[in-house]
């Protein structure tokens, strides 16, 4: 099981700051959610995390191994992305497609053995594609395209999982679905799960740490229970919102604009 | 999922079947069981001096030139993520040939044709590495755009050497342009840099795979993108100098060939890379047959029958998968 850390990182695109000294300490078992305005820079500190992005100082531990000093090869086999976009330039399965997430686990002289094909099918069981694993990826609807990109990752197996808007086309039903996936995953199999969210809600309920990015490299990180409140989020997202109880939980509501 | 042996067997078939055919027809007609009977005995007569000194040198040269293209613009296409590539979109033959026609007009002899385009070609490769990858990043797009106004570059200096040049060299010229195997000398060098060049995409086709679904993801799956996007290149171009030189600028193959086998049989480039050889192959020595007989004894560039076969049956390829997919 492996873990993710941050010592003083510090990221700039051109001049804007994105976060200035940050300290991360993610371990297993835990599911942390990235909040913040659109253009904040919360994809490229995921990415930064993933080490496809130089930080401006500071440095990224995989298992207290600074993340540059590692192979992509050596990468990829502990800690997976799901993109925000995915670009497919030529025509393939659903099926072949879930199957690349295989790839740094395959020898280079090796073809994918049942094993690989068994988890490829599995992975399209979760997101609820058994019966589409032929199509062609070109015809999927958006919601298809991005539960085929997410069962690829879950293929790839890794112990941290990056999730750059999981919930993005997806139905309800399948956004809640997946965001138990990944939460139940983390508490039993001892994963981490770092994902970007837009919904506060979906976040207080599945997240047990958040970082909220302010802008301006001004950040705030820890429990969601001691972060989630009125004030911080009517800053966060420079809009008014109300904390309500109801008998189904805690929601956050943004308040009504005045028309 | 991959079943590989159907396809790379008929396409073997296909070859064998297009050098019986290269190897028996022409000026001097042999049936097939002369062919068969010449090519299975070591008798010294006129069939096996036709075939073995005639035929089959061009016919090697043919389908090695084929291969190289066809296999070129298979991995052009992964190297540019853009399904218009084909071997000749970076400028490499543009250098090449801007060399040979100058070498022409120099009145130089066809020996050193092949040297001066080999040398045109790799100036070329050279030029858009070094400008392409300059500071910042080396991606596509930028990759595309240099090739693309290099080869435009070595366009219109092709022009000016053709409007510039005497009337008599300038057939030989235009035919060089278009695509002609009639001079071509068959060399064993572009036989193994055909056969390592497999090899070598054997063990990355996997990666390739990954690389068509975007650099980013590529990365993220443990691919080293930078290296192997600058071996892709090199490979390419280097496939597409020897095929260039060999044979001057032949349309068609290198675009048309992975684009059918990707509507055949998808997109995985462990199939998808031997499978072009071997179909690229075919479909230049088919072609050139019917270059050297439909209108016997003069001699079509080569280039106007792979378009005339390749155009058509691409886009009837394309017609029936695009129906297909709309019935579903």
């Amino acid at each position: 099981m492996s873990s993710l850390q941050s010592t003083d990182l510090s990221i700039r695109i051109s001049n804007k700051n994105v976060c200035d000294k940050l300290n991360l300490d993610i371990q297993p078992g835990q599911v942390w959610g990235i909040l913040g305005r659109n253009g904040v820079g919360k994809t490229t500190l995921l990415h930064t995390l993933a080490g496809l992005r130089n930080a401006d100082s500071g440095s990224i531990l995989l298992d207290q191994k600074n993340i540059n000093e590692l192979n992509r090869k050596q990468i990829a086999k502990k800690l997976g992305l799901l993109l925000q976009q995915s670009e497919e330039s030529f025509p393939s399965s659903v099926i072949d497609t879930v199957l690349t997430g295989r790839h740094p686990h395959i020898g280079n002289w090796s073809w994918e053995s049942k094993d690989d094909l068994a988890i490829a099918k599995n992975a399209l069981e979760i997101v609820d594609m058994t019966d589409m694993a032929e199509r062609s990826i070109e015809h999927l609807s958006g919601g298809e395209k991005q539960r085929v990109a997410i069962a690829s990752l879950i293929a790839q197996s890794p112990d941290i999982y990056l999730l750059d808007e999981p919930n993005s086309h997806l139905d309800l039903k399948h956004q809640l679905q997946l965001l138990q996936y990944f939460s139940e995953h983390a508490s039993q199999k001892n994963s981490a799960t770092i994902m970007t969210l837009h919904d506060i809600n979906l976040a207080q309920q599945y997240c047990t740490h958040l970082i909220l990015l302010f802008g301006e490299g001004s950040v705030c990180i820890g429990e969601t229970n001691k972060l989630l409140n009125e004030t911080s989020l009517s800053e966060l997202y420079q809009y008014p919102l109300h904390k309500t109880i109801t008998k189904h939980g805690t929601v956050f509501i943004p308040q009504k604009p005045d028309l | 999922m991959l079943r590989p042996a159907p396809l790379i067997v008929s396409l073997l078939m296909l070859s064998i079947a297009s050098f019986i055919i290269a190897f028996s027809v022409g000026s001097y007609s042999l049936t097939f069981e002369q062919v068969w009977s010449t090519l299975s005995s070591n008798q010294q007569n006129i069939q096996h001096t036709i075939i073995w000194e005639l035929r089959a040198p061009r016919a090697y040269a043919a389908f090695i030139t084929g291969g190289l293209l066809a296999l070129a613009g298979a991995l052009m296409q992964v190297l540019l993520r853009n399904p218009l590539a084909d071997p000749y979109i970076l400028g490499v033959s543009g250098g090449a040939s801007a060399a040979a026609l100058f070498a022409m007009s120099l009145g130089l002899s066809t020996a050193w044709l092949s040297g001066s385009a080999f040398i045109g070609a790799l100036i070329s490769i050279l030029l858009v590495f070094g400008l392409s990858h300059g500071k910042g990043s080396w991606n596509p797009t930028r990759l595309l755009l240099t090739g693309v106004v290099i080869a435009a570059g070595w366009g219109a200096l092709i022009n000016f050497i053709l409007s510039s040049s005497p009337d008599k060299p300038l057939r030989s010229m235009l035919f060089w342009l278009m695509g002609d195997l009639s001079h071509s000398e068959p060399s064993y060098l572009s036989l193994i840099i055909l056969i390592a060049a497999l090899l070598i995409t054997f063990i990355i086709a996997r990666q390739l795979n990954i690389l068509a679904r975007g650099e980013l993801q590529a990365s993220t799956l443990g691919i080293s993108v930078e290296p192997l996007r600058i071996s892709l290149f090199l490979l390419a171009s280097l496939l597409t100098a020897f095929a260039v030189v060999q044979a001057g600028s032949i349309g068609f193959i290198g675009l048309i060939v992975p684009h059918m086998l990707r509507l055949i049989s998808g997109s995985d480039h462990r199939l998808l890379l031997p499978a072009s050889v071997l179909l690229g192959g075919s479909l230049l020595l088919i072609s050139d047959t019917l270059a050297r007989t439909l209108i016997a004894p003069q001699q079509l560039p080569v280039g106007v029958i792979t378009a005339f076969i390749g155009v058509p049956f691409f886009l009837y390829l394309l017609n029936k998968n695009f129906s297909k997919s709309a019935a579903l």
